[in-house]
């Protein structure tokens, strides 16, 4: 791709470690900007040395709070932090009021804790790209550790959160009963569950019903041996057990923090190393990327043709029009599409013939 | 403004900042929500900030305006140190700066001589507010 003036000086600013650098390639990411994308591919060969976190859970469940005292550990032993904070936004006016940043109170007036708000602009699968993007940014920037705190576990955010390798799964005691930890994807996405609020009632109860979950998750056939089906042989349930898992599965952790003052924090970070380093040696930090890539480049394909094709309403009258004819029943959603899509068709065609 | 609007269009960031010791917030809060509803992007510092802090957050945060809000009376030290730190990280020529609170005349002009865009007093409509904005948000390349 080719890079004007402007965008290679922003790019080797921000390689020298400039700040308002970052933060403006940053904005440029967000706001689509022109020369967002060739800054992005250029800045893509000096990515890759970050370990990237994501961070999920409710709202009011300590995620803020947490990571300002985990970017604090980071930075006492002398790395350098990125922290990427989505917050939803008004899907009415666009506006949103991102707060993540109040809790950043560990780390005032230290520039190595790059922290960037962002806000969910509303985008098809928009946010997933922009987040993706910004951590490359981070990591080229020079950033030894990048955290992305996400609120949920809604389709959005596990896009976002799989930008991350390793994710981590924030839990509130009294956050309700089993069935709840079952729903909406968050056993599949965590590789570490991080109870908060400890010290609150009810803790070690969560903690004991996420230790049961995730056993559940590696082996399906637990608690299942009720007596009513005969005696089963323990050494072959055993056996069924380790033949299902992959012989090198992650064992998602389960560690109890009280963010407000750092309590666990340094277990919860040597579990992360403990994690990141599993991805290492076991190769899966390969696989992860392999399919990250995967999926951002049908991602921006998919977008690439969704503004082309664009284009091609804008030049029939617009979306509006074309909407009349359908209500006037003159004609009808696919026969719609099949006409806006036939140019794209026709040169496809004769790109495979050649 | 449609989703496709947004997409490719600029969005406009804002920091709302509280300085020193100065607890009333209440002024803050209504602006941010006044901003917000107008479609910006708000980023609200929280009480009690240092002015490093504040210039920290306008500079990673990459905001098109700062809005330091000021009811203690100490906008003549405060201000002259974020201005400062502002230039240090090359962030104020494209930082739109607003002050809000109980400014006294004789200080407005002192203030917008150091590069502050403009001085809203208590009872300042807010669409004036927003259309200031609007219209004065920096350009940027």
């Amino acid at each position: 791709m080719t890079v004007t003036r402007t965008e290679s000086a922003l790019v080797d600013d921000l390689l020298d470690g400039k700040h308002r650098a970052l933060a403006r390639v940053i904005t440029k990411i967000e706001n689509r900007s022109p020369g967002y994308r060739e800054i992005v591919s250029a800045l893509h060969a000096h990515t890759g040395a970050a370990d990237v976190i994501g961070i999920t859970g409710s709202p009011g469940a300590g995620k803020s709070t947490l990571v300002d005292k985990l970017a604090k550990a980071y930075r006492d032993r002398g790395d350098t932090v990125g922290v990427i904070a989505v917050d939803p936004s008004s899907p009415y006016t666009g506006g949103a009021v991102l707060g993540d940043r109040i809790r950043m109170a560990s780390n005032v007036g230290d520039m190595d804790v790059f922290f960037r708000s962002m806000s969910a602009r509303g985008t098809l699968g928009g946010l997933s790209t922009a987040t993706s993007d910004t951590v490359k940014a981070l990591d080229a920037f020079g950033k030894d550790t990048v955290i992305i705190e996400t609120v949920g576990a809604g389709q959005n955010e596990v896009d976002i959160v799989k930008t991350a390798d390793t994710v981590c799964v924030l839990v509130q005691p009294g956050s309700g009963d089993d069935v709840q930890m079952l729903k909406a994807g968050i056993l599949e996405i965590g590789d570490v569950f991080v109870v908060n609020k400890a010290d609150m009632d009810g803790a070690e109860r969560t903690v004991a019903e996420l230790e049961e979950m995730i056993h559940m998750r590696e082996n399906p056939a637990a608690g299942l041996n009720t007596g009513h089906h005969g005696p089963v042989d323990e050494e072959e349930m055993a056996q069924v057990a380790i033949d299902d898992a992959d012989e090198a599965t992650w064992d998602p952790e389960v560690v109890e923090t009280v963010a407000t003052d750092a309590t666990g924090v340094e277990e919860l970070i040597d579990t992360l190393d403990d994690h990141a380093a599993w991805l290492r040696e076991t190769g899966r930090i390969d696989n992860k990327a392999r399919t990250r890539y995967a999926e951002e480049i049908r991602q921006l394909v998919r977008s690439d043709t969704a503004a082309l094709l664009e284009e091609v309403i804008e030049a029939r009258g617009g979306i509006d029009a074309l909407a009349d004819d359908v209500l006037a029943k003159e004609t009808d959603p696919y026969t719609v599409a099949d006409e806006l899509v036939a140019p794209v068709r026709e040169c496809v065609d004769e790109e495979l013939e050649r | 403004m449609s989703t496709q609007e947004r997409e490719e269009g600029r969005q406009i960031r804002c920091l709302i900042a509280k300085v020193g010791l100065d607890g009333h917030d209440r002024g803050a809060h209504v602006i941010s929500r006044a901003f917000r509803d107008a479609g910006f992007e708000v980023i609200y510092s929280g009480l009690h900030r240092a002015p490093d802090e504040i210039v920290q957050a306008a500079v990673q945060e990459d905001v098109d305006v700062l809005g330091i809000s000021i009811l203690s009376g100490a906008h003549n030290t405060l201000v002259p140190k974020i201005v400062d730190g502002l230039k240090e990280y090359d962030a104020f020529e494209d930082t739109l700066i607003l002050v809000g609170g109980i400014i006294p005349d004789d200080d407005r002009d002192d203030l917008l001589e150091m590069g502050v865009g403009a001085v809203f007093g208590p009872g300042t409509p807010m669409e004036k507010t927003i259309e200031f904005v609007r219209e004065n948000v920096h350009d940027r390349e």
